[in-house]
């Protein structure tokens, strides 16, 4: 089955063609890498999909469904999670309460007001659990704003899981992680549960080639090459203009 | 803050509040009703304030709405007073859905010059409409009820009836603020997109806030109504309302306690101050600029901040 099909679309920023008529799709289970420069459309791409967005023309299909004019919370409660290239978490709560509000987020208990969200037992369990797995038990009490860049990028992923997701959006995971941290990282991504489809924008070569099989290049708003990862790097267009060696 | 505080400090603080009839002149108990009555206000404000991050510069329109609600079938029509409460009570909640609508759609500086525009029309409103609001003389003569057999007129009466209104707000807000939706409001304060693509309904979340923390407010302008037994269009002013906001500010937006303790204590400073000097707005002002340079996120956390340092291990 089809996670995702991009059909057709476009995207403009007054005169400036973001997205300039790209179609491609995504099987379930895959990994799946979106390729591109600096300015390609790779952010807005991801944008479009999760209706951040809205597209010029074309049609957004989510698992068989057209999503196109569904607003995004609509689109996460359909089984769609993404995390953002520039961190974005909540900052003065703790790494606890991220993963909870997380967690929370499509349960029946996020319409009730008058009992302590800490008294749901299932809640608290699978928020405990989350962070246990990801080995940010130590952190739970901490505010996210005091935690380091590297935890901030894990806890990225681990918020995008914890909706149980079917198809996971990662916007450049490991943009401006240490080396050690973009193991850590990389290894995160390559574990995840192969039920998950993984859509994800990389910059670092080497961690696109380790995490997934299939690519997709873009290029000025244009699709340049789209399949195997290893075709798409033979691709001399490819290698001219993403690698810049001819 | 951790338990081992702040469990001793509120259960303190409430038993002094309930002893403040046998203990204190009848001037102090009269104050310091008063200043429960500003402390519902300045919890219900934080709800939209602290919890939510709009920061409301109108707060006064439902305080006033309520009180005018009240006051206008009971002394013109000759309802009973309880009567009279409920269509305050429904003025207010009525006045909050509809502005609701659009207030949501607005963020920050916005939301509060929106917010601000909202509560001088009414005001201007009460001015003008005087057939109705009484105009700048206001609506005298509001009867204070009975409960179970105890007439409110009885100051000691009243001050109780204040009390337990206060301890039951502020009980089922610290309950809502710990809740699920308490934490989504929170999180929809720190990242509106995060809480977006996480699938929640951020407009539902953010007008149910803002039609509760207005409904609380109400509350606290039907307490203020039989208080004075009197009600004007100060009531609406918004120098009203930025001093509600101010309440939040210094003891702590997102504390709840914190601006409800500054409720109480603000209102008794302001009347002690004013025995001294006329210029109580000044000293207000100095507070203020000394909580920004000081305490820039109230005096609640940083009490909570020295706390915290005098035990590292906690």
């Amino acid at each position: 089955m089809t996670a995702l099909s991009v059909e057709q679309i476009s995207c403009h920023y007054g005169g400036l063609k973001a997205l300039d008529s790209v179609s491609f799709s995504v099987a379930e289970g895959a990994r799946h890498v979106i390729l591109g420069p600096n300015g390609a459309g790779k952010t807005t791409l991801f944008d479009v999909i999760t209706g951040e967005k809205s597209p010029s023309s074309g049609r957004i299909m989510l698992f068989g469904r057209d999503v196109t004019g569904l607003r995004s919370d609509r689109r996460a409660w359909l089984g769609l999670a993404r995390t953002f290239q520039i961190t974005n978490l909540f900052w003065d709560l703790t790494v606890e309460e991220n993963v909870l509000l997380a967690c929370l987020a499509q349960e029946q208990s996020r319409r009730v007001f008058y009992r302590p969200a800490g008294s749901f037992p299932d809640l608290v369990a699978k928020t405990r659990s989350l962070l246990e797995e990801f080995g940010l038990g130590k952190l739970a009490k901490v505010k996210v704003r005091s935690t380091s860049y590297g935890e901030q990028r894990q806890l990225e992923i681990v918020i995008a899981l914890a909706t149980q997701a079917r198809l996971i959006l990662l916007d450049e995971p490991t943009a401006g992680l240490s080396g050690e941290a973009t193991k850590l990282v990389t290894r995160l991504t390559g574990n995840l549960p192969a039920t998950i489809t993984v859509l994800l924008v990389e910059h670092d070569l080497d961690v696109a080639f380790q995490v997934s099989q299939t690519a997709t290049v873009l290029h000025q708003g244009k699709l340049i090459a789209h399949g195997p990862i290893e075709e798409v790097r033979a691709n001399p267009t490819v290698r001219q203009i993403y690698l810049g060696r001819r | 803050m951790s338990r081992r505080y702040w469990i001793p400090a509120v259960g303190l603080g409430l038993l002094f509040l309930s002893a403040v009839p046998t203990l204190l002149p009848r001037y102090a108990i009269d104050l310091i009703a008063q200043g429960m009555i500003f402390a519902i206000v300045g919890m219900g404000l934080d709800i939209l304030v602290g919890y939510l991050g709009l920061p409301s510069l109108g707060h006064a329109a439902f305080f006033g709405l309520a009180s005018y609600g009240l006051a206008i079938p009971v002394t013109r029509l000759g309802w009973a007073p309880w009567a009279g409460a409920g269509v305050g009570l429904l003025t207010a909640a009525v006045a909050a859905a509809l502005f609701g609508l659009l207030a949501v759609r607005c963020r920050g500086v916005y939301f509060l010059v929106s917010t601000l525009a909202f509560g001088q029309v009414l005001w201007g409103g009460a001015v003008k409409w005087t057939s109705v609001s009484g105009g700048y003389n206001g609506i005298p003569g509001i009867p204070r009820p009975s409960l179970f057999g105890w007439s409110l007129w009885e100051p000691d009466a009243f001050y109780y009836f204040v009390y337990a209104v206060f301890v039951v707000v502020a009980a089922m807000l610290v309950l809502f603020v710990l809740s699920p939706v308490g934490k989504i409001l929170t999180g929809i304060r720190e990242s509106e997109s995060r809480m977006r693509v996480l699938g929640y309904r951020n407009q539902l979340y953010r007008y149910m806030a803002f039609s509760l923390s207005a409904f609380v407010t109400g509350i606290a302008g039907i307490l203020m109504a039989y208080f004075n037994t009197f009600v004007g269009p100060d009531s609406l002013h918004w120098s009203l309302s930025a001093q509600t906001l101010l309440m939040v500010i210094l003891g702590g937006a997102g504390t709840l306690l914190g601006p409800a303790g500054a409720g109480i204590l603000l209102v008794v400073a302001q009347n002690l101050i004013s025995n001294v000097t006329e210029r109580w707005t000044m000293v207000l002002g100095l507070l203020y600029v000394a909580t920004m340079l000081f305490a820039p996120r109230g005096v609640l956390v940083l009490l909570r901040g020295l706390l915290a340092q005098r035990r590292p291990s906690s």
